[in-house]
């Protein structure tokens, strides 16, 4: 029997979703592309400390990722985490607290800039050696998988493992995946591709660079190319995958193309590529992509949900949270070294661990 | 939108810190609390191994056995055999050779609710997976702020396995246990052992685990009933007030060795068994060195910057005053491990330098 056909174009995931989500879209994109501009700041002000890796140019990815989830899947990703975490909820004042150094930061101020954690919000870290959060993000996936298969106690979930282009080239990926294809494990890798491994463009650090989900396939693993600017494409994309590798229970593999605008770290001086470049990518860049969509007429193709006042009063009040932030991080406390030095260090702590210190658990996590 | 952010940071007052979810200490007992050890009852340390392992994972189903070959081979070197019959394939699971993915793995299984219990086939392989087991899986509470613990075993073979040369020979506690965050353990006697790794599966930090290849076929009594070592005590071998030899693992057989022999000369050696280097029992040490006011460490590690430095300068700093002779102490020799069977031995501390600085120390001081 003939199946019944249709003229009109397949049903975007996206289409299904209400304005109200792709407004909430469109705000923590602009909520991390506000924030990042703030921690560039705070950096020159030498108010944050250490390595600090700016986010801005990629927001379509972490939030257009994160909405392909539910909230209960966990997360786990490298050191450009600052993103990640406000997409997952993370409140913007414990990350900026926490790149301050401050107790109320997200870390109590022991993780910093690269090391992001929140409990509540299913975020495993960002994590500062290239590639090691793929074997954890394997594991976090492992560990749902054993809880519904093994201890009967969980439905089945998804781990999203994100990763830039320059961590692909690492030993514990490759072995990440062959594990994960091994034991059927949920996990996606996110490879955030922005084309560049700190200074190194990607056809100088990866072979077959135009071709990474060959790294994905030869592991038997699920592999897609993303167009990373679009969110609405990220979601599409990204939900199907998810949905899938939840329902098999296996793993998948992402080359999500992104770019990101500012240099690799804030000490980049970023002489290996050129500002026509930057420009080119600026031009395409994706937020403004999303509200063109969001403030076009239903009739044009949109969907008439935004007009320009209503987008001002959003950055508006995006600024005001940020700020806020800002000045909680300002002054908050700082950690005393004779209460906070020590702590964390071990869950149950013990006589002689150390010639030198004593342990005890210290103050509760401002998250917790 | 965004509500404000009012954290709160009061004190954790919990023994079990809150980040590792709930969590069920053992019931701890004093040394002579503990079921006897002499018995009938006389099993391999492989077997106490096992014996450990299956006690806790009949009570415990988040715990979970991982390695090479630990599965369908019945355990490289059979200390797993048998469990595949009994616990099944999800959770014996045979791990491809890759040990960087496999812990960092079995880290973020442990980070994510799960107790997984990581054979390195051996502590030498344990190298490939130095990020993970050092840089994660030690520092996850601390780096999190508290949000995240490890509750993890790392355990297999560690030392001269018996001329494996240089590169299977690896005694690790030199290296690893500089990193705060980690606990460890070295037993060396398979009642010990079974206490000991029990202990170290309900302990809610990553736990190194070092056993032996050369003790694995060790017999000794290992009572059938549940108990648990705590960590942080040590045994005392043997009574003696002459000198205190400070050993662990499989060295503390050499001081044994050393020590009846030393008798026949009138020479009566205290022997201390460490049983875990983190956390170091320092007070059991100076209580002997009280007595004996002579020590010596013997170490089957090299000696720059390892366990038997750690532990002379402890010993040092707490009880110099007590001590008639500087503390001595006997490493294997500072060079890679040989193969041949004659260099080996001459690499390995034994009784005859065990003996050697013993009487050096006595000579000197009486």
């Amino acid at each position: 029997m003939a199946q019944a056909t249709t003229d009109k174009p397949a049903a975007r995931p996206s289409d299904a979703l209400s304005n109200e989500t792709l407004l909430k879209w469109l705000y923590d994109m602009q909520l991390i592309r506000d924030f990042e501009a703030r921690t560039m700041q705070a950096y020159q002000q030498a108010k944050i400390g250490g390595f600090c890796h700016i986010y801005s140019g990629q927001e379509a990815s972490a939030v257009g990722c994160t909405a392909a989830v539910e909230h209960k899947d966990p997360i786990v990703l490298a050191y450009r985490d600052h993103g990640h975490a406000l997409a997952r909820g993370m409140h913007p004042a414990a990350c900026m607290a926490e790149m301050f150094g401050k107790l109320a930061g997200c870390a109590k101020g022991k993780g910093g800039s690269m090391h992001m954690f929140d409990r509540p919000n299913y975020l495993f870290g960002g994590h500062g050696i290239v590639g090691a959060q793929t074997p954890l993000g394997t594991g976090l996936a492992f560990a749902e998988r054993y809880k519904w298969e093994v201890l009967e106690t969980g439905p089945k979930r998804v781990c999203l493992c994100f990763l830039g282009d320059g961590a692909i080239d690492q030993g514990a990926f490759h072995e990440a995946k062959n594990l994960a294809s091994l034991y059927g494990i949920p996990v996606i890798y996110v490879i955030e591709n922005n084309g560049y491994s700190m200074g190194t463009a990607i056809h100088r650090h990866t072979a077959n660079h135009d071709r990474l989900t060959m790294r994905g396939e030869a592991y038997g693993i699920k592999s897609i190319e993303i167009d990373g600017l679009d969110i609405r494409n990220v979601y599409d994309k990204m939900k199907v995958l998810v949905d899938e590798c939840r329902d098999l229970q296996r793993p998948g593999f992402v080359d999500l193309k992104t770019y990101r605008y500012q240099g690799h770290s804030m000490s980049d001086p970023q002489k290996y590529r050129t500002k026509e470049e930057v420009d080119e990518f600026k031009s395409q860049d994706s937020i403004a992509n999303l509200l063109d969509y969001l403030m076009r007429d239903e009739n044009d193709g949109g969907r008439g949900c935004i007009t320009e006042d209503e987008w001002k009063a959003m950055q508006k009040e995006i600024k005001e949270i940020v700020m806020d932030a800002l000045e909680f991080a300002e002054n908050a406390a700082d950690p005393d070294p004779e209460t906070e030095l020590t702590t964390d260090t071990y869950a149950y702590p013990m006589k002689n661990l150390s010639p030198s210190d004593t342990y005890s658990h210290g103050a509760k996590n401002p998250l917790l | 939108m965004t509500t404000a952010y009012t954290p709160d940071l009061s004190k954790i007052t919990s023994e079990i810190h809150p980040a590792i979810g709930h969590w069920e200490l053992p019931t701890f007992v004093a040394e002579h609390e503990l079921p006897s050890r002499d018995g009938d009852r006389v099993i391999q340390f492989r077997e106490a191994l096992r014996e450990a392992m299956s006690e806790e994972m009949r009570r415990d189903k988040t715990v979970f056995l991982i390695g090479e070959e630990v599965a369908e081979y019945n355990g490289a070197y059979k200390v797993s055999q048998g469990m595949l019959d009994e616990f099944g394939p999800k959770r014996i699971i045979d791990s491809p050779i890759s040990e960087n993915g496999f812990a960092g793995m079995c880290i973020g299984a442990a980070m994510n609710g799960l107790k997984p219990i990581v054979e390195f086939m051996s502590w030498s392989f344990s190298l490939v997976a130095a990020d993970p087991i050092l840089n994660n899986a030690p520092k996850m509470l601390y780096m999190s702020g508290g949000q995240w613990g490890c509750p993890i075993v790392f355990r297999g073979n560690d030392g001269a396995g018996g001329q494996l040369g240089s590169t299977h020979s690896w005694c690790v506690e030199g290296l690893y246990a500089n990193v705060p965050g980690l606990k460890m353990a070295i037993p060396s006697n398979p009642y010990d052992a079974k206490g000991l790794l029990k202990t170290a599966i309900r302990d809610p930090d990553p736990v190194f685990f070092l056993e032996s290849e050369r003790m694995l076929g060790d017999k000794a009594h290992v009572p059938e009933e549940e108990y648990y070592i705590p960590f942080g005590r040590a045994r005392k071998a043997r009574e003696g007030d002459a000198v205190t030899l400070v050993s662990w693992g499989r060295p503390v057989h050499f001081c044994m060795d050393a020590a009846e022999r030393l008798a026949e000369d009138g020479i009566e050696c205290e022997v201390l068994d460490m049983r875990t280097i983190r956390p170091l029992d320092i007070d059991s040490i100076i209580e002997s060195v009280q007595k004996t006011n002579r020590v010596v460490i013997v170490d089957q590690s090299w000696p720059f910057g390892g366990v038997s430095s750690e532990t002379m300068a402890q010993i040092c700093e707490t009880c110099f005053d007590w001590l008639d002779h500087q503390p001595v102490r006997v490493n294997t020799r500072d060079v890679p491990t040989p193969y041949a069977k004659g260099l080996e031995a001459a690499y390995l501390p034994n009784a005859d330098r065990i003996a050697e600085a013993v009487h050096k120390v006595i000579a000197a001081t009486t």
